[in-house]
């Protein structure tokens, strides 16, 4: 390699040009540089990209997926960090996925979860991965879980994923993870607004956090009342709440054991592999949406048929409803 | 299609089918060492932000190790090092030192801070590629990083 920095494209380069069946054959043999090369060749949706998530897919499935997500502020990177404290303290390893918000002027992000996670730099069995939002539609959610699938592959016990929790992103989390958490916290503006637009009903375990701030006892109540008027039918999972105060670890513990009760729950019902299977349903009719979707935008691109549609369009010989007809017909 | 910000991926010679135009640029803002000020590092952090790069900032008192392990899981392109406290010719050698132990040859070093010009040419030496004194402008700052990261040639797949 050479050493003089910086590099000329002409220079070898370290993994850009190493086949990701190599790369794969690295990671699985402990290498690290190898594993978030993978992650980024995933999530960029490079070349070679489907042939690592085929390659890992035998290797997939074992790890238990936690979501967090909540609105900005909350301490949901506080929380992850002291979850992955109680996880190592029980010899598990983890992988973080941080998912931070792109900037819709700019298309770059800053990605700050890292600074609440630092602690864990000489531990192996942690890798912290942040990610950027890229404001892709639908796509954060598959690249998240790809993300996620290398670290399960890579041997990680948990995989913690976590969003912001903003529109309607917090929804889509649900169809990543094997629980999910909804962190909230007292004191952010009216109750309802934390609770509004269904969020409640995709959390597997309701956080409270920063428990010691007025408000806490009342915001569980509302929750309380709120999670009566959802209906859960006779054998279903009812979401406990705990209460926590990240910054000094405070029921860390209580809310990893909510975890592992949740996970216990789905596997004694047998829910744990119907509930994989129907999230991998929506993945895959996702991809083959945003797949053809692209074909058709391409094809328009390419065939000119787009603008050809729109003189009929303005000369009042078409309607809409037709010209849409007329762009997706003969396209397979 | 995809709209493109041209300004935070690579450029535009690179725009066709195996390369890695659209590709973010990834760069990790990191102050080594025990000074207390970022305010430096926030604003270039920024500023690579509004450039359309992708910024992981990791707060202070950074060890080479914590640095090189962060650019590892990152998969950086470049790593930005602010540093204040005068510390440089200590920790430099370690930070590239902790760098090459993880295979991280093509990441781009550069710093940024209160670093003696007669320091730089023995920085420089050690493997830092730029070094950026009080009142470099914003977008010097970001064209260097712009041009000197290693490229990474690969398309994009459906």
């Amino acid at each position: 390699m050479p050493t003089d920095a910086p590099a000329s494209s002409s220079q070898p380069k370290r993994a850009a040009a190493t086949p990701v069946a190599v790369l794969v054959d690295k990671m699985l043999a402990g290498d690290r540089g190898a594993a978030s090369r993978l992650m980024t060749i995933v999530e960029n949706r490079q070349v070679g990209y489907r042939e690592t998530m085929r390659l890992i897919a035998p290797r997939t499935g074992r790890a238990h997926a936690i979501g967090v997500t909540g609105p900005p502020g909350a301490g949901k990177s506080t929380l992850v960090n002291e979850l992955v404290k109680h996880y190592r303290a029980d010899s598990k390893t983890v992988g973080v996925v941080a998912v931070d918000p792109t900037s819709a002027l700019s298309g770059g992000a800053l990605l700050g979860d890292r600074i609440r996670m630092l602690g864990f730099y000489q531990d192996s069995g942690v890798f912290v991965r942040s990610m950027a939002s890229r404001g892709q539609l639908g796509g954060l959610a598959t690249a998240t879980v790809d993300v996620a699938r290398i670290m399960d592959a890579f041997g990680h016990d948990i995989i913690i994923i976590e969003t912001v929790g903003v529109g309607q992103d917090e929804i889509s989390i649900a169809g990543l993870a094997d629980t999910t958490l909804l962190i909230e916290v007292p004191g952010m503006g009216d109750d309802v607004q934390a609770l509004k637009a269904g969020v409640l009903e995709i959390a597997d375990v309701l956080v409270i956090n920063k428990a010691d701030r007025e408000g806490a006892d009342r915001l569980a109540n509302h929750i309380k009342t709120t999670m009566r008027l959802i209906p859960h039918a006779e054998g279903t999972w009812v979401p406990p709440i705990v209460k926590t105060i990240a910054a000094d670890g405070t029921g860390v513990k209580e809310l990893a054991e909510a975890i592992s009760k949740h996970r216990a729950f789905l596997i004694e019902k047998g829910l744990f592999e119907k509930e994989r299977r129907a999230r991998l349903k929506d993945e895959i009719l996702e991809r083959a949406r945003d797949l053809l979707l692209k074909r058709i935008m391409r094809n328009l691109d390419e065939s000119g048929k787009l603008e050809q549609v729109l003189d009929e369009l303005m000369s009042h010989n078409s309607d809409a409803a037709t010209a849409a007809h007329a762009l997706v017909d003969g396209i397979s | 299609m995809v709209a493109e910000t041209p300004s935070g991926t690579h450029t535009e010679e690179d725009a066709q089918p195996g390369s890695d135009a659209g590709r973010k640029i990834r760069v990790l803002i990191a102050k080594p060492g025990l000074d207390g000020h970022d305010r430096g590092a926030k604003i270039i952090a920024r500023a690579l932000r509004d450039a359309g790069m992708e910024v992981i900032y990791t707060g202070l008192h950074q060890t080479p190790e914590m640095i090189a392990e962060a650019a590892l899981q990152e998969d950086v392109d470049a790593v930005g090092l602010s540093i204040l406290s005068g510390a440089h010719m200590a920790l430099f050698p370690r930070i590239v030192g902790e760098m090459r132990k993880r295979g991280l040859d093509d990441v781009l070093i550069y710093a940024g801070g209160i670093i003696p010009d007669d320091d730089i040419p023995a920085i420089k030496e050690m493997g830092v590629a730029g070094v950026f004194g009080p009142g470099t402008p914003m977008s010097e700052a970001v064209k260097f990083v712009r041009e000197n990261v290693t490229p990474r040639h690969s398309g994009e797949e459906e």
